[in-house]
């Protein structure tokens, strides 16, 4: 966050952090990513919902996975009705 | 000074305050014997006395975490608790402080199961002693009034940033009628004033408020690893030990518009002139421990009492200096002291004298537990067997 570490005199207090959390990719240590069939997608959202890291983004028109940020804990292909997703390696 | 002067047990006393502060946010969970509070608190929302957000909630964790989620966010906070559910809470007892949120929280002391029991002692909140809360322990209903207000002016003060907690004896002060001198509502709202978030300096973004909010967008309580949590603690340290300067200058302040103060906002003591013999104590029990004190003063006895009223921070400067001719004291624990030396209160007035490098002769009385009543008559024993003793003992005062 800071490129030199600095003393506590010069930290804001409490921990606070001010980047964007989207500026953290946390993506990158799974084994296994969400991949959509979007043949077969109903669009019914039920893994946009579940998805713990909002990793599933909803453009109006389709679901996309997020790989960036996605932890490859597979709710979403658990969770899908239609099976759909698929958890691949890479 | 208007003088307003009502009937109230110590709960609702701290609930006519924490009306009177201009609260935004309180959750609680109710638990014996604080359930009064937050009772008599919704009973003011729902008759209109107050305007504030009240979130019930399904435990005392929830409690404290609402609390934490609304002081993020800016608001003044309100929660109240006892023994189990303070014990449920602490996991953010130390998110509270670590995210440097100015909450204030009433303790109603109850001894920890188990066994049950739902009566009196300090187990509760002197476990909670390394969590970075202030607290104040008080002697009646009156100073728990008083306690309550200057307490969201100590916790929101800018050179502190911390939660407080605010302790009453349960059943002792919590239950019992007493008269309450309260003041007028727009002096206590202009006493406490309107909570300011602290400004932090952000690189790359300047002076912000330290608060949740989409126009300066900050995260609260974020991994925190080797590189600076520390850094962070330290700063904690630093803060709990500013607050000694800010709870002095509010003791003081508070005199000024109520005609109350409580010794120098630490401790408060008597017969400490020409005391030989000292006892320090903290909560109700002072108030029995003082009138034996008055009873053998005037018998010539040379006897003192010192009433402890902040635990954290610990005065240990102030409790020296207060018994530096004392020869010897016993300091009164109302909690158990499992495989150390001595209580809470004992182990610390130990260390305050060893680094003083006078060493009067110190004794510790675990006294009160699980509610035990504590009468006047086993006070006097005390202070007939302390000056016989060696220093160093740990008593058991009351028990069969
Ligand atoms: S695998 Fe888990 S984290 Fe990744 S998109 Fe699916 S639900 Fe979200
Ligand atoms: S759960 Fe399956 S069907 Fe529903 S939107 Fe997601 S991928 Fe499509």
């Amino acid at each position: 966050m800071l490129s030199e570490l600095r003393s506590w005199k010069e930290i804001p207090i409490g921990g606070v952090a001010w980047k964007l959390s989207t500026e953290n990719k946390t993506g990158d240590w799974s084994p296994f990513k969400p991949r959509i069939d979007q043949t077969k997608c109903t669009k019914c959202l039920i893994c946009w919902i579940l998805c713990p890291d909002m990793a599933i983004e909803w453009d109006g028109e389709k679901v996309h996975e997020k790989h960036d940020y996605c932890k490859g804990c597979g709710v979403c292909a658990n969770e899908c009705p239609v099976k759909c997703i698929s958890m691949v390696r890479g | 000074m208007n003088k307003i002067v009502m009937g109230l047990n110590g709960n609702e006393a701290i609930a006519f305050a924490v009306k009177q502060c201009d609260v935004d946010v309180v959750s609680a969970y109710p638990i014996t014997p604080q359930t009064i509070i937050v009772e008599k608190f919704s009973e003011f929302i729902a008759d209109g006395e107050v305007k504030c957000s009240f979130i019930p909630v399904e435990s005392e964790h929830s409690a404290l975490s609402v609390c934490v989620g609304a002081a993020a966010l800016g608001a003044r906070t309100f929660t109240a608790t006892s023994s189990q559910g303070l014990a449920l809470m602490w996991e953010m007892l130390y998110i509270a402080s670590g995210l440097r949120l100015p909450i204030v929280m009433a303790i109603v002391n109850r001894a920890l199961s188990a066994p049950i029991n739902i009566h009196c002692d300090h187990s509760d909140s002197m476990g909670c002693r390394d969590s970075c809360w202030i607290q104040i322990y008080c002697e009646d209903a009156q100073e728990a009034y008083d306690a309550v207000i200057q307490a969201f002016k100590i916790a929101e003060h800018e050179d502190v940033q911390l939660p407080v907690m605010v302790t009453i004896d349960g059943f002792t002060i919590s239950h019992t009628l007493q008269r309450v001198e309260v003041l007028p509502d727009d002096v206590v709202k202009r006493f406490v004033g309107v909570r300011k978030p602290v400004e932090i300096e952000i690189p790359g973004m300047g002076k912000v408020p330290m608060i949740l909010d989409p126009e300066n967008p900050l995260t609260f309580g974020s991994l925190d690893l080797y590189d600076y949590y520390f850094e962070h603690k330290v700063q904690q340290h630093e803060a709990i030990e500013k607050s000694r300067p800010v709870i002095r200058k509010i003791n003081d302040e508070y005199y000024e518009i109520s005609g109350r103060r409580y010794g120098d906002g630490f401790i408060d003591g008597y017969g400490l002139e020409d005391a030989e013999v000292a006892v320090i104590v903290l909560g109700s029990t002072a108030g029995t421990v003082r009138s034996i004190v008055k009873k053998l003063r005037n018998k010539g006895k040379k006897v003192g009492v010192l009433r402890l009223r902040t635990f954290r921070p610990f005065p240990y400067r102030e409790i020296v200096d207060a018994l530096k001719d004392v020869e010897v004291i016993g300091v009164m624990d109302r909690s158990g002291a499992y495989g150390g030396i001595g209580g809470p209160v004992y182990v610390e007035t130990l260390a305050a004298f060893y680094n003083s490098k006078r060493k009067p002769k110190i004794i510790n009385y675990i006294y009160g537990l699980g509610g035990r009543d504590t009468p006047p008559a086993l006070i006097e024993k005390m202070f007939e067997e302390l000056p016989k003793l060696e220093g160093g003992e740990v008593k058991f005062l009351g028990v069969r």
